[in-house]
């Protein structure tokens, strides 16, 4: 039990440090991330030999400071992860809590618009989207918070299944309460608490799938350094400088893997206080 | 059971048609594709070519009709980049994306199914605790990055593996093990909690009552029963795997279904993503019918449900 507290207060000081760097990306970036130096390109990180003073983490293909390109990406990765959340977590909770406090047919049409979802292929789609509306951050945000919201209506019509039995309903009902009313104030609060731990799900594969998007050209335009951008943009040189592709790389996985464990964590926790 | 049959079938063919709606509709997003197909060197009269040419000066019921149609009877239109029939181009390249999937899902079935079992006999000890943390570390994995960098080590530090292409039968080994990555920590964990219902169920402690070996009630008796849903499960995943195989047929430069699918849409050549789409998708709702009708078979309470 201690381990898993230790692992899930591990992934809180991960997703809670770039949080930080990505609001105080300004304040502490030590170069302007889009300032190109053509005669200072490809320098080597600190940990090598011939590393510049100055750029900690080297430099890439055009002499842009990988330090501070590296904290702009994490302003991305975040904005992207809680932009798509909060879109993706409106609609499916909407579908999910209509469907399962319905029942019946209604949840039948809810349950056809979820298969529908999950037969068609994520990537796939998301990449003929932004490319044929024409990729911008925004676009990019859109497309992937109206694609991933499929487990948190699963979730939410689940819950809401098991809720609308209980008493404190029936009592809303009795009482005269609008359907309206009863969703929002009733049934909400009480699968809040499973919905928090699908978020931190979502937003990590959001960060994932935006990454993967950058990396195939067809997510965040560039210049703007998203970290799968940088990996895309390094991936020529990596044969002799393999540090282009591992800096951005590593950024992607320790966040992925902090929210996975925060996510872990906030589902014990969250699962201890409602079991209390 | 005819009855499940039936509603099952009614489901995936609506399903189906959705999905047809969803493909047609997807590549009318950039407005006018004739003017985007062209490209932006294009005269008036090369776009106005091109959308007699594609039936694009049609309205549009007439071309969604065309489309569903001509989908219909196997006829997925012509590219427009290779002049050639789409459905000659999917089927030249489909080996390879089926291949890579089968080799990803057998990489994911062989490393998962044993991981599990191992973590379900020693539940609660360290080696479940370390078994677990793979799988949250397998889901943290970006698959493109981790391609490129198996491509840095293997391939070229150690030089055990081909780096690109599928020339020779190893070279499907990184990519599938890179697709593996996606499939394993589901597949682990669900193999790993059967394993630790079925260890602690009746029937378990009667084989161990009787005097039968470890080996033979772990795998003879208790994997059967963990093994059923693992199997629905795993010809879900081969879906996605599919699906998702065009970031790494990218890294690793394999010429099938998922590169053709990106080259199409970088190039605007919307017969062969709109088919591609539909292609995928039809793939999936073919198998996860079969993983529900095999479970109807395996467990016959399903049936009635």
């Amino acid at each position: 039990m201690t381990l898993r507290r230790f692992f899930a207060l591990f992934g809180l000081l991960i997703v809670g440090t770039v949080l930080i760097v990505a609001v105080l990306a300004p304040w502490i970036t030590p170069h302007d991330p889009f300032a190109q130096n053509l005669d200072g390109r490809m320098a080597v990180p600190f940990w090598m030999d011939g590393s510049v003073v100055g750029h900690p983490l080297g430099t890439d293909q055009l002499g842009r400071d990988y330090l501070s390109r590296l904290i702009y990406g994490a302003r991305i990765s975040m904005i992207i992860g809680v932009s798509v959340v909060i879109c993706s977590g409106l609609i499916g909770t909407t579908l999910g809590v209509i469907g399962g406090f319905f029942g019946g047919r209604v949840d039948a049409v809810v349950m056809f618009i979820i298969t529908c979802r999950l037969a068609i292929p994520l990537i796939l789609i998301a990449l003929t989207v932004v490319s044929f509306v024409g990729s911008s951050f925004t676009v990019v945000i859109l497309t992937l918070g109206l694609l991933l919201w499929e487990r948190f209506a699963v979730v939410a019509r689940t819950t809401t299944m098991q809720v609308r039995t209980l008493d404190y309903v029936a009592a809303a009902q009795a009482a005269g309460c609008s359907k309206f009313h009863i969703l929002l104030r009733e049934v909400l609060p009480n699968i809040a608490h499973h919905l928090v731990v699908v978020a931190t799900l979502e937003m990590a594969l959001a960060i994932l799938l935006e990454a993967a998007l950058s990396f195939l050209g067809l997510g965040v335009p560039s210049p703007l350094p998203s970290w799968g951008l940088m990996i895309s943009e390094a991936k020529d040189f990596m044969y002799f400088s393999p540090w282009v592709i591992m800096i951005p790389g590593v950024a992607l996985f320790v966040l992925i893997l902090g929210i996975n464990l925060l996510g872990d964590g906030l589902r014990d926790w969250l699962g201890a206080t409602r079991d209390a | 059971m005819i009855s499940f049959l039936a509603r099952r079938a009614i489901l995936a063919l609506l399903v189906l048609i959705t999905v047809l709606t969803i493909s047609f509709a997807l590549t009318r997003l950039s407005g006018d594709v004739a003017v985007s197909m062209a490209g932006p060197a294009a005269s008036q009269e090369d776009v106005e070519t091109i959308r007699k040419a594609y039936g694009l000066d049609r309205p549009l019921p007439i071309q969604f009709a065309n489309w569903v149609i001509g989908a219909a009877s196997g006829d997925l239109g012509r590219s427009y980049l290779y002049h050639a029939p789409v459905a000659e181009l999917i089927k030249a390249r489909l080996p390879i994306t089926l291949t890579l999937g089968l080799t990803g899902l057998c990489i994911a079935l062989l490393t998962a199914i044993p991981l599990g079992i191992l973590a379900a006999m020693n539940e609660g000890s360290v080696l479940d605790r370390a078994i677990m943390m793979i799988a949250v570390i397998g889901q943290a994995m970006p698959s493109f990055w981790l391609g490129l960098t198996l491509i840095i080590v293997l391939g070229l530090r150690l030089q055990w593996l081909p780096i690109s292409g599928v020339d020779t039968w190893d070279g499907y080994i990184l990519p599938g093990i890179v697709l593996a990555f996606s499939a394993i920590p589901a597949l682990m964990r669900l193999t790993r909690s059967g394993m630790v219902d079925a260890l602690a169920s009746d029937y378990i402690r009667t084989a161990r009552a009787k005097g039968l070996s470890r080996a033979s009630i772990v795998l003879r008796h208790a994997l059967r029963n963990a093994a059923m849903p693992v199997v629905a499960v795993a010809a879900v995943q081969l879906g996605f795997m599919l699906g998702g195989s065009i970031v790494i047929e990218a890294v690793f430069s394999l010429n099938g279904v998922g590169y053709l699918a990106w080259e199409s849409i970088a190039k605007n050549d919307f017969p062969v993503v709109q088919s591609v789409v539909l292609f995928l998708s039809t793939i999936y709702i073919v198998l996860t019918l079969l993983a529900d009708l095999l479970n109807a078979v395996l467990d016959p309470r399903l049936r009635t449900a």
